[in-house]
């Protein structure tokens, strides 16, 4: 049992470890001077708004490329230990750190959120849609939800905000709150941020949730023929037990694994739709950074990218025992 | 009537495939008294499991119970509510299933699969009474914490076998409950159910292929052939006295008996369901075949000591060549 907790956080160090390294190693690959560059760069794109000698300076200092390579590679694992992840060169002198942390919630919140409700909505129609006794109508929902997880989310996307938001405005179609409005932690604030979040969240639900249901109504569609679910029959439990205990819960366990990988990957999961609605969440800034070719940000995104697949990962294989008995054996 | 354990009529059932109506057990009748047990043996495909999964009204689609009646403890099983049915299960007829590797719940302790079985039939359960049951299968108390991947196919199958007597029934269906398993454990399984089944006073209906391993168990034996029962009687008398062809071709066909020179095994294949010959289904493979026997279907004989055979020729022994 503990060697099993040991490999998962050791291989889980392991995949850190490495997109760190490929973090740090990425800028320093760069032909030329790195610092040079991406002034240039930056200056043509016209994008530069802080003072230009300081931020030269700040970046030259950042990378001490006159040390040995080891000591700024130390450098570097003690800065993201101290979550320094640098300044911004498009917006000098805030820092990344800042950048990636005001976006953070709205897109955990967001995404979060929708990815939960689609899991749960989906796993239980499918669920549903195979089990014999459920009610008939059900299993006319396979065609719409099979054609409507074929569209991508974005493009669900964009249908929304013509339609709620333009030919029939109802809802907000930019930003996360309403347009210049301080944030309180009152009511009005707190129902402005849920309306400008069902568009986005409605097409990121909608375009997940056949995926969900079509995988779990296979899964059930194979549990059926499982031996114990006729021994489980055969014992006189009720269907309700039978259903949850025993068609449910085993087919529920590839899905987990699903909704993990799907939860780590949620800050690059919707990109498209936070930029759609203009929301305000780490995949809108990365949008913003990558525009501003503002290596930083987008180099302080992607490591968070990578750690919270790590992170999801992880947890997945630390959690998985718990649901699935027979891993933690397996793997031993 | 409730004398009988058991009590089945006229049991018919029939799969709709592609091709019509496939009639998998056919007006299948017998008897099984309090603490009895039966072995079923028959070639593959000749409707065993169709027969003891029927008797717990398991059978799903494109399976059907066509028509017959099944009586437990004179309870009428195919007239049952669904909720009636559910609280037959287990409590009145048990089932103890053919995959010994799968049929537990992998992500259920065995002990919680016990505790499942009880709260469904509103009986108290608990570490001591589930210990009880564990122990009269050869199990120790502590596999009730135990997942089922953590036991081998023996022990499973012990689990399967406890909870099958767990609430007493009057019958318990076995359908191979050891065929999944190795030689020397087959035995040793097949013991603890006798046992198990003495304990508990139920009727046992057994499905096997091996008709020597069923003789060493069985009080009497049935044999089925294209879903008829062809031929039922006490092991003994069916061994020395069989009246039917097709069970004199399977207790030669036995490798370890006795007999020597006159060996003849059963050539051919067992009819199409779909396609069964208008008079005896065995006529196509039967030494004994007379013209008769292509377009009469034989009905039941009844013989003297409760035996029963369904062949024309069933009032005279089988005569060898
Ligand atoms: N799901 C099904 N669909 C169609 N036909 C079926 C189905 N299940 C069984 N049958 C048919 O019913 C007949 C009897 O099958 P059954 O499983 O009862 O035989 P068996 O005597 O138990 O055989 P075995 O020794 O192989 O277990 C077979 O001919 C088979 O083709
Ligand atoms: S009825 Fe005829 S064909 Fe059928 S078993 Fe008897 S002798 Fe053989
Ligand atoms: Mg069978």
């Amino acid at each position: 049992m503990w060697a099993y907790v040991a490999n998962r956080i050791g291989l889980a160090a392991v995949v850190v470890l490495i997109a760190l390294s490929v973090n740090f190693a990425i800028p320093r690959i760069m032909p030329g001077d790195p610092v040079e560059q991406q002034l240039a760069a930056i200056s043509a794109a016209g994008g530069q708004t802080g003072d230009m000698a300081e931020a030269a300076k700040a970046l030259r200092q950042r990378f001490q490329l006159d040390r040995p390579i080891w000591e700024q590679y130390l450098g570097y694992l003690w800065n993201v230990a101290r979550a320094d992840l640098g300044v911004s060169v498009a917006n000098y002198p805030q820092r990344v750190s800042e950048i990636v942390l005001s976006g953070l919630p709205w897109t955990v919140g967001l995404l979060g959120l929708s990815t939960l409700i689609s899991f749960g909505l989906g796993t239980l129609t499918g669920a549903l849609m195979a089990w014999p006794s459920a009610p008939r109508a059900l299993r006319l929902l396979a065609l719409p939800l099979v054609l409507v997880s074929a569209i991508p989310y974005f493009v669900i996307g964009l249908v929304l905000l013509a339609l709620l938001g333009i030919v029939w405005p109802i809802l907000p179609v930019a930003g996360g709150y309403p347009f210049g409005q301080v944030m309180n932690a009152d009511l009005p604030t707190a129902l402005g941020v849920l309306k400008h979040g069902i568009l986005p969240a409605l097409s990121i639900v909608l375009a997940s949730l056949g995926a969900w249901a079509l995988a779990m109504r296979g899964m059930v569609v194979s549990v059926l023929g499982e031996d114990y679910m006729m021994l489980a029959e055969a014992k006189g439990l009720t269907e309700r037990r039978i259903f949850l205990a025993y068609g449910v819960r085993n087919a529920l366990l590839p899905q987990f694994t699903q909704l993990a990988l799907k939860l780590g990957a949620l800050v690059s999961g919707a990109i498209l739709v936070e930029v759609i609605f203009a929301y305000p969440g780490i995949g809108y800034k990365l949008y913003v950074a990558i525009g501003q070719k503002d290596v930083f940000v987008v180099q302080g995104i992607v490591l968070l990218l990578s750690l919270s697949i790590a992170a999801a990962m992880l947890i997945l294989d630390l959690f998985y025992p718990l649901i699935d008995p027979r891993v933690a054996a397996r793997s031993s | 009537m409730s004398r009988h354990a058991l009590s089945v009529r006229s049991l018919t059932v029939e799969f709709a495939t592609a091709r019509g109506q496939a009639r998998a057990v056919d007006e299948v009748s017998f008897d099984l008294v309090p603490g009895e047990r039966l072995g079923l043996v028959g070639e593959s495909g000749s409707g065993k499991t169709t027969t003891a999964l029927s008797l717990l009204r398991l059978i799903r689609p494109p399976g059907r119970i066509v028509g017959g009646e099944i009586r437990i403890a004179g309870a009428d099983v195919l007239a049952a509510s669904p909720e009636e049915l559910r609280r037959m299960r287990a409590a009145r007829i048990a089932l103890v299933p053919q995959g010994a590797m799968s049929a537990l719940n992998p992500v259920l302790t065995c002990g919680a699969q016990f505790e499942d079985l009880f709260a469904a039939h509103g009986e108290r359960g608990g570490a001591a009474r589930i210990a009880a049951l564990l122990a009269s299968v050869g199990l120790e108390p502590q596999v009730a914490g135990f997942f089922p991947h953590q036991l081998s196919g023996g022990m499973k199958q012990r689990v399967c076998i406890a909870l099958a007597v767990a609430l007493r029934p009057s019958v318990i269906v076995a359908d191979e409950p050891t065929s999944a398993l190795d030689v020397i454990v087959q035995r040793q399984v097949l013991r603890t159910l006798v046992k198990a089944q003495k304990e508990a006073g139920a009727a046992i209906v057994m499905v096997g292929h091996d008709m020597g391993l069923m003789a060493q168990f069985a009080h009497r034996i049935g044999v089925m052939y294209a879903g008829r029962l062809v031929e039922i009687a006490p092991v003994r008398d069916i061994f020395a006295d069989p009246r039917h062809p097709y069970t004199r071709a399977l207790i030669e066909s036995l490798p370890d008996l006795e007999r020597r020179g006159e060996f003849r095994g059963l050539s051919g294949l067992p009819p199409s369901l779909l396609d069964l010959p208008p008079g005896c289904a065995f006529a196509p493979r039967c030494p004994r075949v007379v013209e008769r026997c292509r377009v009469e279907r034989p009905g039941p004989t009844l013989l003297a000591g409760g035996r029963e055979a369904r062949c024309h020729f069933a009032a005279e022994p089988v005569h060898a060549g």
